[in-house]
């Protein structure tokens, strides 16, 4: 019989006058992993906070609920106590190793400063204990006690924390969202370190996501939080193979998207694009040649009408640069075939005929929809361009369809961006670009920053509009899932270089490459 | 109105120092706005023979009103009060009967004189009413603050906008040209400038605002850094709109913000350069109004404690309120206060 480490019950959660988790009680025991299921907005975040006591209190309060360490009361302990705990008994690691680690401080001194300001090792035998720890996280010695956090990768800083984290050697890791911030394959490396750890150290684990594929490698228990309430509790194989819930069966139902619609494989090409190179001055010297960066090198490839391009590769791949230079966004060399017209050599002025067929969405939901402007003026912004002539009503009665067509309500367009969740703010930037009636649009991530329900429906959404104005699409995303659920063809790319090309389906079934299949792995099958 | 407009105006009304000095400010300004009215040598309104004259608006000569001169009546003389009393007809004067420029003949001592039931603020060393002068300068100082704020916030949001939308070199040699402008020491080219030029109020307007646009310039050129890269500027430029219009109709709405709340800041700093102008006797041409004037009369006149501490006082509560207004303004435009006003960082 294993010992309860955690007793959580009935807790529940107010910023302000808000409720946002409401009578929530689970339990993890010793050297267990759970883990918190839920979309953003659900309260799995706030829960976990809650337990060693790092809410923005007085902002946030406890109406109700009690949480025992293993049987001590930590609901309204003094500070000196929690202090105590946290870090020792309960430590943390969280989503963004970018900003989690302070860009001034070597990361040796980082780690040893915990363990000397906690009086648990003198300095000497503090700094003996770091490389001792980063041997443990698997940071091998090619990286310095003494590197700055910005000479590490994503995943190497991920370690770091983690490291960190363990230095302590707690009882319980709560692992909020470890490896969304990550690539494919690092996101593996990280989950296999953190199961490892777990065994060899014997901690026990909350694991905080929305990814469900993380969960079914790593969690022995599930629970599934929605809207402040855990609507279903059990161990993980029950979860996934039979779920009780329907908000859980949503859930899963969502990470499984259908293949794509068939695309005639006979129908013409509208795109071509060959040898395109994409270089980033990245030093200049008064004299002599500026330094450059070779971004995409030297790629080919074909889009026909009616089709989806999916491109894929990790961060700095080149994925995203490709898109903005076939839109020529960026100087670039090589050519670029448009519908028959070549636009690489066009100047700027000659290129505002053609961004009427060019269209973009872009990853960030938020960041894409100017705050200052009404839907409606966000909309209708391409026709104000491209078709001066209309008057404001005529205006007004395109946008409104545009607006229907991404499944909104007309009676929002008068609203300013803030007003709406991150799905509906997706679904105007598509409007945005679907309003001009384009031939192509680059999709630059569209479903990275959205919870996976909503990803699905966005999914759905833009092959109903492809279906619909028989557009093309140019898909760049690292999530494969996503990819294959539209793409009709496939482009791999590492370091600006095309790995692999061909038919998705092919790509997908029998990758020809080791790098293809990597990636296949790490997303379909991250823990083997 | 927006609901952030909304959300914004309800956290600046209820900061109650910024409301109540805006109110305050608001008031004074008000008054001072209508000093004809307020403080004048002539009567507001006047019957005489059978007839309503508006002297504060129409100079009447004294022929007219049927008396002898055939020059501007003097309407504080007691012969041109005798002309109209004495046939029936009234005056009705302004609460204070002297005007910027009134030197008062009947001052009953040497001047400066001191507060009496006749002159509530006494007068300055010309026999000048000092609440007169006081109230005109109030009004001279404010509008100059006013517009020399919005044409240096103007000049400032463009040139600030052109480089941080452009960057690069336009971005590099448009810093250069800022740091050396603001290198120049202002005073000493006002001063070396008043000798050559004698300084009327659009001239110093001028002047000034070729030297206090450099302030704004910096905040809005890093709004227009940060801003430019935003996706929602890149899928402007995807959708083929020209660079004025992304400036104009993407960029600069969100860029306003940061500038809006040097506003009050900016216009507190002109009303004082005007001040330390005047003070100097570089500022407004001899004989105007001006509260550096007035403070200058109190340097002069140390014997007349009245002059010094009605000069100290105005500017010292006007400043204290426009600070006031600016940090409500600040305030209201943080995006951390504006959650809730719970302090929640």
């Amino acid at each position: 019989m294993t010992n309860r480490l955690i007793e959580v019950t009935d807790l529940s959660v107010a910023f302000a006058d808000n409720a946002v988790v409401e009578g929530v009680s689970f339990h993890i025991d010793e050297g267990e992993t759970l883990a918190l299921v839920g979309e953003s907005g659900s309260g799995k975040t706030v829960s976990a906070l809650s337990i060693p006591q790092l809410l923005p209190y007085p902002y946030a309060g406890h109406p109700s609920g009690s949480i025992k360490l293993m049987g001590e009361e930590l609901m309204g302990a003094g500070d000196t106590k929690l202090l105590a705990v946290r870090g020792s008994e309960i430590s943390m690691i969280f989503q963004e190793p970018m900003t989690s680690l302070n860009p001034l401080h070597k990361i040796g001194r980082q780690v040893t400063e915990l363990l000397v300001l906690n009086n648990v090792l003198d300095k000497r035998s503090a700094n003996e204990k770091v490389r001792e720890l980063f041997d443990l996280v698997g940071l091998d010695d090619s990286i310095r006690v003494d590197a700055y956090p910005h000479e590490l990768s994503g995943g190497q800083r991920q370690r770091v924390m983690i490291a960190m984290a363990l230095a302590q050697e707690p009882k319980l890791l709560i692992a909020d969202e470890p490896t969304t911030a990550l690539d494919v394959t690092i996101q593996k490396q990280i989950l296999e370190l953190l199961q490892s750890l777990q065994e060899r150290l014997g901690m026990a684990l909350l694991l905080i996501t929305h990814d469900l594929t993380v969960v079914r490698s790593l969690a022995q228990r599930i629970c599934v939080m929605n809207s402040g309430r855990i609507v279903e509790e059990g161990n993980a194989k029950q979860i996934f193979t039979a779920p009780e819930h329907d908000y859980t069966k949503h859930l899963l139902a969502a990470e499984f998207l259908s293949e794509p619609p068939k695309a005639d494989s006979a129908s013409e090409t509208i795109a071509s694009i060959d040898n395109l190179e994409v270089n980033y001055v990245i030093g200049r010297q008064w004299f002599g040649r500026p330094k450059t960066l070779a971004a995409v090198k030297g790629v080919s490839l074909e889009i026909k009408a009616g089709h989806t391009l999916g491109v894929v590769g990790e961060s700095g791949s080149g994925k995203t640069t490709l898109g903005m230079a076939i839109l020529r966004m960026l100087p670039s060399e090589g050519q670029i075939v448009f519908m028959g017209n070549e636009l690489s050599s066009l100047k700027a002025k000659d290129m505002k005929r053609f961004r009427k067929d060019l269209q973009i969405v872009f990853q960030d939901p938020y960041g894409s929809l100017s705050p200052r402007m009404t839907v409606s003026q966000i909309i209708g912004e391409g026709l104000r361009i491209h078709s001066p002539e209309l008057d404001e009503f005529e205006r007004e009665s395109i946008v409104r369809d545009a607006l229907i067509d991404v499944g909104l309500q007309e009676d929002m367009l008068k609203r300013y961006p803030h007003e709406f969740s991150g799905g509906q703010r997706q679904r105007i930037s598509i409007a945005r670009a679907i309003v001009l009636r384009p031939k192509l649009i680059v999709m630059d991530e569209p479903t990275s920053a959205l919870d996976v329900s909503v990803q699905s429906q966005i999914v759905d959404l833009l092959r109903e509009v492809q279906a619909k104005y028989d557009l093309v699409y140019l898909f760049i995303s690292h999530d494969l899932k996503v990819v294959r659920a539209l793409a009709h063809y496939l482009v791999v790319m590492k370091n600006g270089n095309v790995i692999e090309q061909g038919e998705a389906g092919q790509v997908f079934d029998s990758p020809k490459e080791a790098y293809t299949r990597e990636l296949m792995d790490a997303a379909f099958s991250p823990l083997g | 109105m927006t609901p952030l407009a909304q959300r914004r105006l309800n956290q600046f009304t209820s900061n109650k120092r910024a409301y109540r000095s805006l109110w305050i400010f608001l008031t004074l300004f008000g008054i001072s706005l209508f000093s004809e009215f307020v403080a004048n040598d002539k009567p507001i309104l006047m019957y005489h023979q059978d007839e309503l004259w508006m002297p504060v608006l129409v100079d009447y000569s004294e022929k007219e009103l049927g008396g002898e001169l055939d020059a501007r009546a003097a309407y504080w003389d007691p012969y041109v009060e005798n002309l109209v009393e004495g046939s029936g007809g009234w005056m009705l004067w302004p609460p204070i009967r002297f005007s910027y420029r009134t030197a008062d003949m009947y001052l009953g001592g040497p001047a400066p004189r001191a507060p009496n039931s006749r002159h509530w603020l006494g007068t300055d060393d010309a026999g000048k009413d000092t609440l007169a002068r006081l109230i005109y300068g109030f009004r001279i100082s404010v509008l100059f603050g006013l517009l020399l704020t919005i044409i240096s916030a103007s000049i400032g949001v463009a040139i600030g906008a052109l480089q941080g939308y452009f960057g690069g070199v336009v971005d590099l040699l448009g810093q250069r040209v800022v740091e050396i402008w603001s290198g120049l020491p202002i005073l000493v080219i006002l001063i070396i400038l008043a000798s050559i030029v004698e300084p009327s109020f659009f001239w110093l307007l001028g002047c000034l605002a070729a030297f206090s646009w450099m302030s704004v310039v910096a905040v809005v050129r890093a709004e227009f850094l940060r801003t430019r890269n935003f996706e929602y500027v890149r899928a402007a430029k995807a959708l083929g709109d020209n660079d004025l219009s992304i400036i104009v109709r993407h960029v600069l709405p969100n860029a306003m913000t940061a500038a809006l709340t040097f506003l009050p800041f900016i216009l507190s700093g002109a009303i004082t350069s005007l001040t330390a102008l005047d003070f100097l006797g570089f500022g407004l041409p001899a004989g105007s109004a001006s509260l550096g004037e007035l403070l200058n009369q109190g340097k002069r006149n140390l014997q007349a404690p009245w002059l010094g501490l009605t000069g100290f006082i105005t500017v010292g509560v006007m400043l204290t309120l426009l600070i006031f207004i600016g940090e409500g303004i600040r305030d209201a435009f943080d995006p951390r206060k504006t959650i809730s006003g719970s302090g929640f960082k």
